[in-house]
C-alpha cells in the first residue's frame, strides 16, 4: 500500500481497470447484469477507500475480490428469495467460484466483448451509451447523470433497461460471428462516435466537475485501437476525433457563442492533438480498406494543417468528400460536397449539387440545408436570399448558439446590405459531415 | 431530444378546481401523477417536474426604475393557466406526444379523464458538434 493519494488518479485506475475486471467475471458467471452490479459496486468501493487507504499492490485483483464477494452475495440472496418463492430449483444460478487469489485476466482483455455486447443493435443508441460508459468506461451512475445533465435515477433505469434487453434478446458474451464482426464492429464505432458528440453538444456551463465525454470517447476509441491496431476504420474514428477535439477551445467564445471554422483563432487549436491525429491518419490511409471515418479524419487534417483559412486546401477536401459520396448515401456528405464545391469552383456549383436535396426526404426542409444555402447565397451576393434562409435554418435548428450565430449571419447581411459575404468556410458544418447513421 | 410539457389548467375563481373535488378523485388525480412520474423515470425518460402554485397567486413582474420590481396581478379573467411542467428526454417528437396524451388524460371528478391541454415545446441545446 502507498500513501494518501488524490481522489482523480484513484478515479482513473479505476476507470482503466474497470472494463478487464468485468470481462474477467462476466466469463466465470452466466449473468452479465450482476456481474455488471458487481463490479459497478467494487469501483464504488475503491472510490471511497483508496484515496485514503493507499492504492492496493494489486488493484485489479482488488475490484476483482470485491466484486466476486459482491455477486456471491448477491447470487445467495437470489437463491433464498427464489427458494422463499418457492421456484423450481432448474432455474437456480450456478454458484460463482471466485478466484479468490488469482489476478484474473491479467493475460486476456474482454473489454472489446463487453463493447461488442454493449453497443449491440438490439440496444436503443440511448441504452447502449449509458451501459457502455458504465460497464466499459468504468463511470460511476451519477457519473453518467450529470453528464448527460438528467436524474441518476433516470439514468440507473436506462442501464438497468440496457442489461434487460441483453438479457431477453439473449446476446452472448462472445466474440460475434466472423460475417457478422464487421457489422458489429462498425455499432460500437457508432456509439463511441455519438458519445462524442455528445460531449461537443451538452451544454458548457458547469462544466467544471462533469466527466468529460468527448475525454471518455477518445480514451475508449484509444482502448479499441489499442486492441485492434490493423483495423482502419477504427484508427480513422480516433484520428477524427482528436483532429475534431483540437479545435474545441477555439469554437466557442467567451458566452458559448459559436465561432465558425474560418474565424477560428487557430493559436488555440491543439497542436498536440493535431500533431497525434495527422500521424495516426496518415499513416493508416495508405494501409488500405478506406472508409468513411478515415476519409473525415482526412478531411479534418487539412482544415487543420491550414496556417489560416485561405490557405485551406479546398481542392483536396473537394476530392475526398468526392469519394465519401460514393461510399455512402448521406445527404450530410452531399452538404459538405457542396460547400466544398462551391469554395473551389464558386457559389453556384455548391448550389446545383444542393438541388436534388430538396427532393431527399431524410434532408428536404432541415435547417442545414437552409444554412448551407445562406452561406452560398451570401457569397454570391444575392443577400435577399441569403437572409430569408439564414433565418429560415434558424428557425429549424434546437441549438441555441447556432440559432444566435445564424441570426446574427442575417441581422449582419440586413444592416449592410452593401458590403459582400465572407467565404463560405464559415458554414457550421464544414469538417463535419454529421452523423453516420 | 428534450421535450417540455406543460400542463395547461382552465381556471374558475383563481383557485385549482381540483380543492373542490371529493377526496377519492383528488387521490386518484395525485396517485395518477405519481405513477405517471415514476414511469418516466423507469422508461429512462424523466428530466425533471415541477407544479406551480395556483393561479390567484400569480403577479406579472416588470422592472421599474432602477430594477424595483412592478407587480401586476393577479389576473381572475385569464382563461387557462401553466399548472405545471414536465421535461422530458426521448428518441422522437412522436413520443414526447404520447407522452402528453397519457398525462392530459389524468383522472378528473368521478374518474373521467380530464383531456387538459398539454403543450409541447422541444428544449433547445448547447453548440452541435463541430464547426
Amino acid at each position: 500500500m502507498t500513501g494518501t493519494v488524490s481522489p482523480d488518479r484513484v478515479g482513473h485506475l479505476a476507470r482503466e481497470l474497470a472494463p478487464r475486471v468485468l470481462g474477467a467475471l462476466a466469463r466465470r458467471h452466466d449473468d452479465f447484469a450482476a456481474a455488471e452490479d458487481a463490479v459497478q459496486e467494487a469501483l464504488v468501493a475503491a472510490v471511497h477507500q483508496w484515496p485514503r487507504a493507499g492504492i492496493p499492490d494489486n488493484p485489479s485483483g482488488w475490484l476483482f475480490r470485491v466484486a466476486s464477494r459482491r455477486l456471491s452475495d448477491h447470487t445467495r440472496s437470489e437463491r433464498a428469495r427464489r427458494r422463499r418463492e418457492e421456484e423450481v430449483a432448474a432455474s437456480e444460478p450456478r454458484e460463482v467460484q471466485p478466484a479468490l487469489d488469482a489476478i484474473p485476466g491479467a493475460d486476456e482483455d474482454d473489454s472489446l466483448l463487453l463493447l461488442f455486447m454493449c453497443c449491440h443493435p438490439a440496444l436503443t443508441p440511448a441504452s447502449a451509451i449509458a451501459l457502455t460508459l458504465r460497464a466499459v468506461g468504468g463511470l460511476t451512475t451519477a457519473e453518467i447523470a450529470s453528464a448527460f445533465l438528467v436524474p441518476e435515477a433516470t439514468m440507473a433505469q436506462r442501464i438497468s433497461r440496457a442489461k434487460q434487453s441483453i438479457r431477453s434478446s439473449g446476446i452472448p458474451f462472445g466474440e460475434p460471428s466472423p460475417d457478422e464482426r464487421g457489422e458489429r464492429l462498425g455499432e460500437v464505432l457508432h456509439v463511441l462516435y455519438l458519445i462524442f458528440n455528445e460531449g461537443h453538444t451538452g451544454s458548457a456551463g458547469d462544466s467544471l466537475h462533469r466527466v468529460d465525454l468527448s475525454d471518455e470517447a477518445i480514451r475508449l476509441t484509444r482502448l479499441v485501437h489499442g486492441l485492434l491496431p490493423e483495423e482502419t476504420e477504427v484508427a480513422g474514428l480516433l484520428a477524427l476525433m482528436l483532429l475534431t477535439d483540437a479545435r474545441r477551445a477555439a469554437r466557442t467564445g467567451v458566452h458559448g457563442e459559436l465561432i465558425p471554422l474560418d474565424e477560428q483563432d487557430r493559436s488555440r487549436w491543439n497542436r498536440g492533438l493535431i500533431a497525434e491525429g495527422i500521424a495516426i491518419i496518415s499513416d493508416t490511409l495508405p494501409r488500405g480498406a478506406v472508409g468513411p471515418y478515415q476519409l473525415q479524419a482526412a478531411v479534418a487534417a487539412v482544415h487543420d494543417e491550414a496556417s489560416s483559412a485561405d490557405d485551406t486546401d479546398w481542392p483536396q477536401i473537394l476530392a475526398l468528400y468526392g469519394v465519401l459520396r460514393l461510399m455512402s448515401d448521406n445527404p450530410m456528405v452531399t452538404l459538405n460536397h457542396a460547400i466544398a464545391a462551391a469554395m473551389v469552383d464558386g457559389p453556384a456549383a455548391g448550389l446545383d449539387l444542393l438541388m436534388p436535396l430538396d427532393t431527399d426526404a431524410r434532408i428536404a426542409g432541415h435547417y442545414r440545408l437552409d444554412a448551407v444555402r445562406a452561406h452560398l447565397h451570401e457569397r454570391s451576393g444575392d443577400h435577399e436570399r441569403a437572409i430569408a434562409h439564414y433565418r429560415a435554418a434558424a428557425a429549424g435548428t434546437s441549438s441555441i448558439p447556432e440559432r444566435n450565430y445564424l441570426l446574427t449571419r442575417a441581422a449582419r447581411l440586413s444592416a449592410t446590405k452593401a458590403e459582400s459575404g465572407r467565404g463560405v468556410g464559415a458554414v457550421p458544418t464544414s469538417g463535419d459531415s454529421g452523423d453516420q447513421a | 431530444m428534450r421535450y417540455i410539457l406543460m400542463m395547461h389548467a382552465p381556471r374558475a375563481t383563481g383557485d385549482y378546481q381540483i380543492n373542490n373535488w371529493a377526496p377519492e378523485d383528488f387521490e386518484a388525480h395525485i396517485a395518477f401523477m405519481h405513477r405517471y412520474n415514476k414511469e418516466l423515470t423507469e422508461a429512462g425518460e424523466f428530466v425533471g417536474a415541477e407544479g406551480l402554485s395556483p393561479p390567484g397567486d400569480a403577479k406579472l413582474v416588470r422592472a421599474g426604475k432602477n430594477g424595483t420590481p412592478v407587480t401586476d396581478g393577479p389576473f381572475p379573467e385569464t382563461k387557462e393557466f401553466l399548472a405545471g411542467w414536465w421535461i422530458v428526454e426521448v428518441d422522437r417528437p412522436e413520443r414526447a406526444y404520447e407522452l402528453a396524451a397519457k398525462a392530459s388524460a389524468a383522472p378528473g371528478p368521478g374518474g373521467a379523464p380530464l383531456n387538459m391541454a398539454i403543450e409541447v415545446r422541444q428544449v433547445m441545446r448547447g453548440p452541435l458538434p463541430d464547426v
